[in-house]
């Protein structure tokens, strides 16, 4: 799935890193606990999650992620939009809580897992 | 090869937002070095977890990195409170974090498990009152 079908899927709206919305990515994780994120995930480049400070887009870079997405209609400041930027990670919003979110993109062939790269 | 390259980092206890940005540079360097994903990935992953738990728990410390022919070593010295209890800190799950520090997504008891899962070898050395220093090495 292209970012920008993410974009799309979840009505959001991009905070940097609109120059890679055609970059393709396979799988997503989805928490609040950065703890979790840095102990189970692998390999998943896009990262949902409710909590909004600046260790999201760390813990999100320190996992080769491409792509956060904030949901729960958090906003946000400069300060991590413009970490992101500096990091190379498309950041976007979404007023979808994080149920919706999962389900949306999972409907539409984002997995958990990467599978095969298709 | 020449001598190892070597990185020094302060790790600011009173700012939790900043906390990390050590990691990333030390990804950034290994990164110019042309260290493999998975490796680089490791150490990050290892720091970050170690430089939080300097943050949450002991005021800050000291970050020393040593990139050798075969392998990445990084020291983690504070002088925060010690571990009372090392094998059950290991535990995952096991935190003695506050809750203000799980509303800011960590605290969950996995950082000293994750860090000993990224890495080839790790040990903690500690003392009550006096601080804690972990040595974490990644083969290269």
């Amino acid at each position: 799935m292209k970012i920008g079908e993410i974009k799309e899927l979840l009505s959001a709206e991009v905070l940097c890193g609109e120059d890679q919305l055609e970059c393709q990515v396979y799988s997503a994780c989805s928490s609040d606990m950065m703890s979790d994120v840095l102990a189970f995930v692998k390999d998943q480049a896009v990262l949902l999650t409710g909590l909004v400070n600046p260790q999201v887009i760390r813990t999100a870079e320190m996992m080769d992620m491409k792509c956060v997405v904030f949901v729960r209609k958090k906003v946000p400041g400069e300060d991590i939009v413009e970490l992101a930027r500096d990091s190379g990670i498309v950041l976007m919003r979404s007023d979808l809580r994080m149920f919706e979110a999962c389900g949306i993109l999972y409907s539409a062939g984002l997995k958990g897992h990467e599978k095969g790269g298709n | 090869m020449g001598e190892n390259i070597r990185f020094h980092f302060d790790v600011d206890g009173d700012d939790f937002s900043s906390a990390g940005a050590a990691s990333v540079e030390v990804k950034k360097q290994l990164r110019k070095l042309g260290f493999s994903p998975d490796v680089i990935r490791r150490v990050a992953i290892a720091m970050y977890e170690g430089e939080i738990n300097m943050v949450i728990h002991a005021d800050g410390g000291t970050v020393d990195v040593e990139v050798g022919d075969e392998d990445i070593t990084m020291i983690l010295s504070d002088r925060g409170p010690g571990i009372a209890d090392v094998e059950k800190a290991m535990q995952e799950g096991f935190s003695t974090a506050r809750d203000n520090i799980r509303s800011l997504g960590f605290g969950a008891g996995m950082g000293l498990p994750n860090m000993k899962k990224y890495t080839d070898d790790m040990k903690i050395e500690t003392a009550l009152g006096l601080g804690t220093t972990v040595i974490m090495k990644v083969n290269v």
